[in-house]
């Protein structure tokens, strides 16, 4: 499951309706009102529960865990380290190289993971296809393949004697790419396997396009738009929230992105270090040296450059989503 | 959920219904391949797999019993210009015996020329041995009731915490609630290294680690995806009924019990396929609580081990990845539909 709601979108009902804390305080409820609410607050419990332990008070612990000296084992006494772990951070090449890798890789990733579902969607959209429920459902289907198992067809399938080598030979390409060996065509292969999971984003790019009023179609028709035009000036535009929130969540996930190489390179970052994602990194710190403090630093890091993309895109979604309903 | 396709009605719009069909089943065919790839691979034996000129399928070069012995089979030119399959019965260098397997009893045919020169048929031979090898070797009954017993106890705490607080969300106001429901969604947006190292040091200081419960427990605690999906659903329920039932004097929990739920069963179903799904493909939680407890541990997990340990041998690789995703993808060859809204209202509704 890797699809949002569009929850932050100003028709979000949840930020209108209901409840709000009144601007002086708590407003004024009768008896009857706060017996809804504190049945209400005791229903929703768990997750509050769960929102503190699992979420809130661990980011804190690891904001607190950047200025102190925390390994798993704790051979020195716990204390205070100022910016120590932070100045190491900053000074660290390892660090810089594996965030440069997670970046190239997902300027590549992003665009493929976003165009790709959106045309595939397109075509099923087609009035012309016949088809169309079967074919979703059997693009879906790879979506709940156990990911191990996914990442380990795929490793043969791209190796040397592998039907996609196999296929290249056929169609005349005499030295087909190492895929997983050689260092300029990892990422390449990479977007394949993550392509092979694409089903969900299909299904939703499917559902957006259903979900357009025809008259604006036969509107546009009527003014002698063609299918480019139509594309352009009805079908993105009424497609943007979908694509922006595509978008958001593919940033969020493909800057902690590093499970399908450490399968297939069981951590290496092999070949030439193109597989030591920024993850890998943090995760190798934190769970193979246990040098917790220090990893705490790097989610640290992370979190904050997936705040700061994530804010860089909402501001830049006023020029291009458009909201239905709020115009 | 789909419209009807309208049958196309001139020829031009049946030869754009054929072209764009056809360019899909061609694209859904390279797309599914990797399952059929993996599907024939795991009934290959290593000699199938590295021998030349193999046909794509498991093949063994054909043989043919004549009086309890295994003959090969080649195909053998005749000098009425015809070829036959013929198996080899007496080979020479430059004059050779064959017997007609399509009649054995007429008398051996003697071919002149050298048997090398011949090339043979393939024949069918799947290897399904490997499945029980794989079986043997993983010592899968353990990790499949691993996968099976975390995914049920998960799924159990999903539904269970999940329908409470959708119904929480629902059904009652309190003030808060539009803030807290948007940083209960905001959570998805959170990456999981940033509360990830403290509580795994938690977990191991309280002795989990290296249990189930660092995967178990959480469940209990509802998340975003099943929360939002469920109370979509209980906001559709007209509320009549429960307005009736408390007139009635039945309590909250009387009403989700006996009024919400049986009307929610279709959610219900979708969120424990989702949820079950779900854990049977979780792969970290897994990985980094249970390093080093073989026991413990579920499919993915002890695959990605064999994998350390048998990669050298591709049909034993694939035999697994098969037998790991086939109760994920037969669950969603029946709850497909389930599955499809699921993601929809998830990915689409405001």
């Amino acid at each position: 499951m890797d699809q949002v709601p569009a929850i932050l979108a100003p028709s979000n009902p949840a930020l209108r309706r209901g409840g709000r804390l009144g601007r002086l305080g708590w407003p004024k409820m009768s008896a009857i009102g706060w017996r809804e609410a504190r049945h209400g607050y005791l229903f929703i419990l768990p997750w509050i529960i769960g929102f503190f332990a699992f979420t809130l008070i661990p980011m804190v612990a690891t904001l607190v865990m950047t200025f102190l000296n925390v390994t798993l084992a704790q051979a020195e006494p716990l204390r205070f380290v100022g910016a120590d772990n932070w100045s190491r951070l900053f000074g660290d090449k390892q660090v810089w190289d594996s965030l440069s890798v997670t970046l190239r890789f997902a300027v590549l990733w992003l665009p493929v993971s976003i165009v790709v579902p959106f045309f595939v969607a397109l075509g099923l959209n087609s009035k012309a296809i016949r088809g169309a429920a079967i074919m979703r459902s059997l693009f879906f289907m790879p979506y709940v393949v156990p990911f191990v198992a996914g990442v380990l067809v795929w490793e043969q399938l791209l190796g040397d004697n592998g039907w996609i080598n196999g296929g290249l030979r056929l169609l005349g390409v005499e030295n087909p790419p190492s895929w997983l060996f050689d260092s300029t065509a990892i990422y390449p292969a990479l977007v394949l396997v993550g392509i092979w999971g694409i089903g969900a984003g299909i299904v939703i790019n499917l559902a957006g396009l259903r979900g357009i009023p025809t008259e604006l179609y036969e509107a546009s028709k009527i003014d002698g738009a063609g299918a480019w035009a139509q594309l352009r000036n009805v079908t993105i535009p009424m497609m943007s929230p979908i694509i922006f929130y595509t978008l958001i969540l593919g940033v969020v996930e493909v800057l902690q992105y590093f499970l399908v190489p450490l399968v297939l390179k069981n951590g290496t970052g092999e070949p030439a270090g193109q597989t030591f994602f920024y993850n890998l990194n943090l995760y190798k710190t934190f769970f193979t040296y246990q040098e917790l403090s220090y990893g705490a630093t790097m989610a640290w890091l992370l979190f904050a450059i997936t705040l700061l993309i994530t804010l860089v895109l909402f501001a830049l979604s006023r020029r291009w989503v458009y909201y239905a309903g709020e115009r | 959920m789909l419209r009807t396709p309208h049958w196309p009605r001139t020829p031009g719009a049946a030869i754009r219904a054929a072209a764009i069909t056809s360019a899909f089943i061609a694209i859904l065919i390279a797309f599914l391949s990797p399952l059929a790839y993996a599907a024939i691979t795991s009934v290959k034996t290593q000699t199938q797999i590295t021998q030349a000129n193999a046909p794509v399928l498991p093949s063994n070069p054909a043989t043919f019993e004549y009086n309890g012995k295994k003959l090969n089979v080649y195909f053998v030119p005749l000098p009425d210009g015809t070829t036959k399959e013929l198996a080899l019965f007496k080979p020479g260098r430059t004059s050779s015996q064959f017997v007609d397997p399509s009649n054995p009893t007429a008398p051996p045919i003697t071919w002149d020329g050298s048997w090398r020169s011949l090339d043979q048929p393939w024949q069918l031979a799947p290897e399904w041995g490997n499945y029980t090898k794989v079986w043997d070797l993983i010592d899968f009954p353990v990790p499949l009731r691993n996968t099976i017993l975390i995914a049920l106890i998960t799924t159990l705490g999903t539904v269970l915490s999940c329908t409470l607080v959708a119904y929480g969300f629902a059904r009652f106001r309190f003030p808060g609630r539009g803030l807290l429901f948007t940083l209960l969604l905001a959570t998805i947006f959170l990456p999981g290294a940033v509360t990830l190292i403290p509580t795994y040091a938690i977990f191991a200081k309280i002795g989990w680690v290296g249990s189930w419960l660092p995967i178990l427990v959480p469940a209990f605690f509802a998340n975003a995806y099943d929360v939002f999906l469920l109370r979509q659903y209980l906001m559709t329920i007209p509320r009549d009924l429960d307005e009736a039932a408390a007139i009635d004097g039945a309590g909250s929990l009387r009403i989700l019990r006996s009024v919400i739920l049986p009307q929610a069963w279709p959610v219900l179903v979708a969120v424990f396929i989702f949820s079950f799904v779900y854990s049977w493909n979780d792969f970290f939680g897994p990985l980094i609580y249970l390093a080093g407890h073989e026991d413990l541990q579920p499919l993915q997990v002890a695959l990605a081990r064999f994998h350390g340990i048998y990669y050298q041998n591709p049909a034993l690789i694939q035999a697994g990845n098969l037998m790991t995703m086939l109760i994920p993808i037969v669950l969603f060859a029946i709850f497909q539909r389930v599955f499809i809204k699921g993601i929809v209202i998830t990915g689409v509704e405001k």
